[in-house]
Parts: C-alpha cells; sequence; structure tokens
C-alpha cells in the first residue's frame, strides 16, 4: 500500500514548508531514514526523512513549492505501484469521480467525495473539541503535532501535550527543571510571583505595551579586554577571541551572580535560570537568528569562542537545528562591527533581558586625574520591567562592567 | 416479560387499542379476511368484525382520504400500507390533508390517526420495493414520524401513535417482523421524540433507526473486540427528534456516525448533522460521518444490494475514520 510523505514540521513554530530540493528521484529506492529532499523552514534549511521504507512513486510537489505542515510532499509504495487516486495532485482537486457501484462498498458514506479546498497554512487545523480543550488548559495549539488529516489536532493530541511543551505559562504547575543533558541540579526554578510584583506587572504593562520595557546604560572601559584579547593572540589561531566571546562570558558569570535577571516572564509567575544560557544575535540574509551558547557559565572562553563561531557561521548557512536557536535564558545583540555606538535592543519573550552593546572604540577618559585615551564600550540592557527592576538590573550590569574591566577575574 | 415477535408486539399494541377505544379501526389491503400480508392484523377480524377491521381495494390514495375523513369526524384510523412503496399513491392525502388538517383549519380540526407499514428494503425486491422513506414524511411539519427498531418499542410506539391527536408515520420493517425481543404486557407505552441508547459507551456515537440498529449493535460489538466503546442510539423518533438525548451523548464521546437505511442526500442523518454542528460543534472532535444507502435505486443482484446497504462493516470504517484510527 502506498504510504504519504507528508511535510512535517521540523521546528517549533514551522506551519509550511518549501521545498529545495529532492534528494531522491521517482524510482529510487527508499529506506526508512533516507533524506528524501530538503526544506527550508521558517529558521532553517532541514531535512525530510523517510518514515517509510519502499520505492519513491510519486513527487507530488516541484522544487520551490510551499506546503503548510501535513500537505503531501510525495508517496512511497511498491516499484510500479499506483498513487492512490484523488489524493496524488498537491492542489486538491475539485472532486473525486463518483465511484462505481463495487468502489462505493468500501466507502463509508455514499456521497461522491469531494476534497476540501486547499486550506490556508496560517491557521492552526483543530477539532472544535480540541480547541476549546486547548483554551480551558490554556495550551498553545501552534506547539501541538496534529495526527489527524492533513495535520488536525484532535482530543487525543492533546493528551500529554503539557509534556511537549505545548502549555503556554498561564496555567501550568509551579515547577524545577533537570537539565537533559543528565546534568546533575536544577536549571531553573519558578518563582510564584507576589502582589507587588502582579501589581508592577499590571501597571506597568498598561502604561508601555505587553513588555514593559526600560532601559539601562552603562560605559565599560574595555582597555584591558582588548590587552587581553591581544595577549591571547600569542596562542596562535586558537587563541584569536572576539569582544563578543569575552561579552558572553562575563554575562554568563555575572547573570550567575544576579539570577533575578536569568530569568524568564511567564505571564503567572517567573522562571529563574540556574544556568545561562546565551543567545548571541547573528545577522543571517533576511533577518537574524540567535543561536544558544548554552551553559555558557561552565564554558571557557576558548570553548565560548569556537562555539559561537560554529553557530555564527552555520546560522548564515541556515544549517541550525531547532535545539540550537531556542531556549535561551538572556539574549545578547552587538552592532560593534557596524561601528553603532549605542543602541537599544528589543527583548525576545519570554526572556527578561536583553543586553545591546556597541563598537569599542578610543576615547578621552579621565583616569587618576589625567586625561587619556581608554577603550570604551556602551552597553544597554533592555529590561522587562515585570521582572526586573531598575536595581535589579542596574546591580548586574556593574557586576558585569567590573568583570569587562578586570577580565582576569573571568578565569577566576 | 414474554418474548414476542416483533409483528405479535405490533398486533398486540392494535388488539389493546382497539379494545380500549372503541372509535380505533383498521383499514387496508388484505388487514382482514387474510390477516394482513405480514399477519401483523391476525386474529383482530374475528374480535372486532368488520366494520373494524376493514378490507379495501388496491386503492391507498382512496383508503388513505377515507381514514383522513374519518379521524376529522372524530375516528381514530390505522391505515396499513402493504409497504411504503405503495404509500406514495396516497401521499398527496398524507400531504396535503392529514399534516396540514389542524393548521389550515385554524385548530377546529385534528386529524388523530396512523399511516403504517414496511419501509425499506427486504430481499431483492428491487429497486421500487426497496425505499426508505423516512426523509420524505419527516420533512413535512404536520407530520410525526416513528420508526422503531425492537418489538418493544414497536408495541409501545404504536400505543402512542394510536393515541396521538396527529397522523402519525408508523414505518415498520419486513426484515424486522420476525426478529424477536422481550415486551412489556399491557400499558407499555414509548413516548414518541424519545431516544433510547441501546448500548452505552464512551468513544463514538452510532446513531441509527429502525433496520440499522441491527448493524450498529454488531459494529459495536466489532469495535469492543479493538477496545474502542461505541455507544449506539437508536433515535426511535425521527421527528420530532430527541435533540436532547443526540446532544447528550455525542457530548459525551465527540465523535458521531449517523447510520440509517435511506439515501444520503437530504437524509435523516443531514438533519442530525446539522443540528449536532449547530448545537455541540465544540464537542465535535472530528466531522460527523455518515453510513447510508449507496446513491442508486437499490440493484436486484443480490451482490449489489447488499454492497448499495448500510452494513456493519460500513458503519465499523465510519467509527475509525472519526476515531482518527
Amino acid at each position: 500500500m502506498a504510504t504519504k510523505v507528508v511535510m512535517e514540521a521540523l521546528s517549533p513554530t514551522m506551519e509550511e514548508g518549501r521545498l529545495v530540493e529532492w534528494k531522491k528521484n521517482e524510482g529510487d529506492a527508499i529506506a526508512v531514514g533516507d533524506v528524501l529532499a530538503e526544506v527550508e523552514t521558517d529558521k532553517a534549511v532541514m531535512e525530510l526523512v523517510a518514515r517509510a521504507a519502499g520505492t519513491m512513486i510519486k513527487q507530488v510537489i516541484p522544487v520551490g513549492t510551499t506546503l503548510p505542515v501535513g500537505g503531501i510532499v510525495a508517496w512511497l509504495g511498491a516499484k510500479g505501484e499506483a498513487v492512490p487516486g484523488g489524493e496524488a495532485a498537491a492542489p486538491a482537486p475539485a472532486a473525486a469521480p463518483k465511484s462505481a457501484a463495487p468502489a462505493a462498498v468500501a466507502a463509508p458514506a455514499a456521497v461522491p467525495a469531494v476534497s476540501a479546498p486547499p486550506a490556508s497554512s496560517d491557521r492552526v487545523k483543530a477539532s472544535p473539541l480540541a480547541k476549546k480543550i486547548a483554551k480551558e488548559k490554556g495550551l498553545d495549539l501552534g506547539r501541538v503535532q496534529g495526527s489527524g488529516p492533513a495535520g488536525r489536532v484532535v482530543l487525543r493530541d492533546l493528551e500529554g501535550a503539557s509534556a511537549q511543551g505545548a502549555v503556554s505559562a498561564a496555567k501550568a504547575p509551579l515547577a524545577t527543571g533537570r537539565a537533559s543533558t543528565g546534568a546533575p541540579g536544577v536549571v531553573f526554578e519558578d518563582v510564584a510571583l507576589t502582589q507587588i510584583r502582579k501589581t508592577i506587572a499590571k501597571r506597568l504593562s498598561q502604561s508601555l505595551g505587553p513588555i514593559p520595557t526600560f532601559y539601562l546604560t552603562m560605559d565599560v572601559d574595555m582597555t584591558r579586554a582588548a590587552e587581553a584579547r591581544e595577549a591571547l593572540k600569542a596562542l596562535g589561531p586558537e587563541g584569536k577571541v572576539s569582544f563578543n566571546d569575552i561579552i558572553i562570558k562575563a554575562v554568563a558569570t555575572a547573570l550567575v551572580q544576579h539570577p533575578a535577571c536569568n530569568a524568564w516572564w511567564m505571564d503567572d509567575r517567573i522562571r529563574i535560570w540556574h544556568e545561562a544560557n546565551i543567545g548571541m544575535a547573528v545577522a543571517v540574509e533576511d533577518g537574524l537568528i540567535t543561536p544558544v551558547i548554552r551553559n555558557a557559565e561552565t564554558k571557557s572562553l576558548r570553548q565560548i569562542s569556537a562555539e559561537s563561531r560554529d553557530l555564527a557561521g552555520r546560522a548564515r548557512e541556515r544549517k541550525l537545528k531547532p535545539d540550537e536557536y531556542t531556549g535561551s535564558s538572556f539574549s545578547l545583540s552587538n552592532l560593534g562591527m557596524f561601528d553603532i555606538e549605542h543602541f537599544t535592543a528589543i527583548i525576545n519573550p519570554p526572556e527578561a533581558g536583553i543586553l545591546a552593546v556597541g563598537k569599542v572604540r578610543e576615547e578621552p577618559a579621565v583616569v587618576n586625574g589625567q586625561v587619556v585615551v581608554r577603550q570604551k564600550m556602551r552597553m544597554t540592557m533592555s529590561c522587562d520591567h515585570r521582572a526586573i527592576d531598575g536595581a535589579t538590573g542596574s546591580a548586574f550590569l556593574k557586576t558585569l562592567k567590573t568583570l569587562l574591566e578586570n577580565p582576569l577575574a573571568l578565569v577566576w | 416479560m414474554a418474548v414476542l415477535t416483533y409483528r405479535d408486539a405490533l398486533n398486540q399494541a392494535l388488539a389493546e387499542e382497539m379494545r380500549r377505544d372503541p372509535s380505533v379501526f383498521l383499514m387496508g389491503e388484505e388487514v382482514g379476511v387474510y390477516q394482513g400480508a405480514y399477519k401483523v392484523s391476525r386474529g383482530l377480524l374475528e374480535e372486532f368484525g368488520p366494520m373494524r377491521v376493514v378490507d379495501t381495494p388496491i386503492t391507498e390514495l382512496g383508503f388513505a382520504g377515507v381514514g383522513v375523513g374519518a379521524a376529522t369526524l372524530g375516528l381514530r384510523p390505522i391505515i396499513e400500507f402493504m409497504t411504503w412503496n405503495f404509500a406514495l399513491l396516497a401521499i398527496d392525502q398524507i400531504v396535503n390533508h392529514a399534516a396540514k388538517m389542524r393548521y389550515m383549519s385554524g385548530g377546529q380540526v385534528s386529524c388523530p390517526m396512523v399511516f403504517r407499514g414496511p419501509g425499506g428494503a427486504a430481499l431483492q425486491l428491487a429497486s421500487q420495493h426497496s425505499q426508505a422513506f423516512e426523509s420524505y414524511y419527516a420533512h413535512i411539519p404536520g407530520l410525526k414520524v416513528v420508526a422503531p427498531a425492537t418489538p418493544a418499542d414497536a408495541k409501545g410506539l404504536l400505543k402512542s401513535a394510536i393515541r396521538d391527536d396527529d397522523p402519525v408515520i408508523f414505518i415498520e420493517g419486513e426484515m424486522l417482523y420476525n426478529t424477536k425481543g422481550e415486551v412489556p404486557e399491557g400499558e407499555h407505552i414509548v413516548p414518541i421524540g424519545k431516544a433510547d441508547i441501546k448500548r452505552e459507551g464512551s468513544d463514538v456515537t452510532i446513531v441509527c433507526h429502525s433496520k440499522t440498529v441491527t448493524p450498529a449493535l454488531k459494529a459495536a460489538e466489532a469495535l469492543a473486540a479493538e477496545n474502542i466503546s461505541a455507544e449506539v442510539l437508536d433515535l426511535r423518533s425521527i421527528r420530532p427528534l430527541d435533540h436532547e438525548a443526540l446532544f447528550r451523548s455525542a457530548t459525551k464521546t465527540h465523535r458521531v456516525v449517523v447510520a440509517e437505511e435511506g439515501w444520503a442526500f437530504a437524509g435523516v442523518g443531514a438533519q442530525v448533522v446539522d443540528d449536532l454542528q449547530r448545537e455541540v460543534f465544540d464537542e465535535l472532535d472530528a466531522p460527523v460521518v455518515r453510513v447510508t444507502g449507496a446513491d442508486v435505486p437499490m440493484p436486484y443482484n443480490k451482490h449489489l444490494e447488499k454492497a448499495a446497504k448500510a452494513d456493519a462493516p460500513k458503519i465499523v470504517a465510519a467509527c475509525k475514520k472519526v476515531l482518527y484510527v
């Protein structure tokens, strides 16, 4: 019997995919796990893998076609097998031919089957019941993989959906999380909102939109950091670290000391992360993406440097896997290479903070009563005021400044 | 409790009601001397005499009209059609007279009568004699339509139909007459407009009536072997439809299959689906799927006839479809 190959949700937010390249042709023998095609999702180019074995009997869509998740990409079957009628073509046929009497026996309904019009891809397909239950339980249907026709989310897909992370923050019980890598210890803890936090959140959201943001700016003397960077070059090509690598390391170290800034705002609670997963904004051809340096607080500058180079490179090639660009606890955006001295970054929810850093440049500075030339950098933290207060954010920035101005502390 | 055939349950209801109310009489082809084409009126001529058990010529329109006249003048006629296929000749009296009498007389005249006989297919009676007409009559304001599936329901509903002050279309089944079941003795009344759960279940509701109740129960049994719990809801009355029971069951199982003997287009199931989508939309986990007779005049060839009927395997397949399995 022929098996459909459907457009799979290859990223958590993917609703449609564009076929970039066929890796198998009609007539090719297919084993389970073979890469059938490359598909461009909203974030990256991913591999569409065979879930069944057989022969590729039909490529339903040509290269370049965009198809909603659940749409039919190809058919696998026995060699020479015909594609089941009516369902083969990508654009739904107007109506299946009326069955002759013997064929009608198998059909549960005697009326001629009429194909549904091609569904629009910008909505989540779910049964009315699934929608109702999702609303009651605070589930985000967009994050549930539907098992019904054309990816329709049905009741059974919601059973255990909370385990898949589909529960939006609103109704989930307070939790602590453990590292999926098997590392010991708790990686985050949820903190219930105090009344004062609730009031702050409510009042400030009314004032400034859903994420009431304020900005804290601090000047940092990067002279020593620049010296350290030069010194490391003596180690050879491996010793080449960027200011950004040093800032990532310093941010991670400071976040451990100021966990309140390493947090997610989750509407009914604040999730305090115990590991510093730093998202670093990388400009790509038609947008940006934030690959994540995980557990940056435990990594050496050398590790961070190697990892960030690899992630940024693959981000530009759109080869990142979803788990490489999701789940950051705090983000960093650096426009120094574009000569920007100062800017403010937009918070990437649910994170409560993001740091925007500008160019490291020479400036006259007063040191011990003398005007001298120093390497200065201006950094601005955007804070979600529902989670972070001015004093909290300032204390974090003060620590960060101290670390950057005394880079030896990073290896202390 | 006595076990009776469907045929004898109807006979019991007729006899009991004729004893209870002298205004009740039976009229139709072969109802008297021959004791009914299907022996439903066995013994009635002997007990009640030719004034109340009236043999007619083959004149459906004529004796249906006599019945309407008798009813408007205060009697309670029971008009037997040898089958509902022949009642097509009488449909003007049913639709244009019986159904409209109360309305067009401004409530001055009612039409308390029963039209009854077997409907739907039996075996190899070909297209003209194998038709399920429930939806024809259910379409008409002023008519009530009932189609019992079991001997007990047949007795209880016929008694209710005879006592009703408006015309009732009472659809029996040739293939049901010999089926047996427990039937309460004496005053056993099944109210018109009340459905009945013939089997409780939790995963899917099979809505059915009359002859599709048996395949629905068989389908439920087959599904149970696969750990699928199907509820079988026998509508019993097509009009008025028991919305409360329908919505309650759909709300419980979230998935509905409607099975009926008739054709799909504008059929009973079409009305059921319309009511469900409007009233319990948010309870449905899948589009309602219908199992109906094939959209053809009933074939005479026995294999084709079998293929054209709504049967248990088709109901099982429909249930699996709404369960996404």
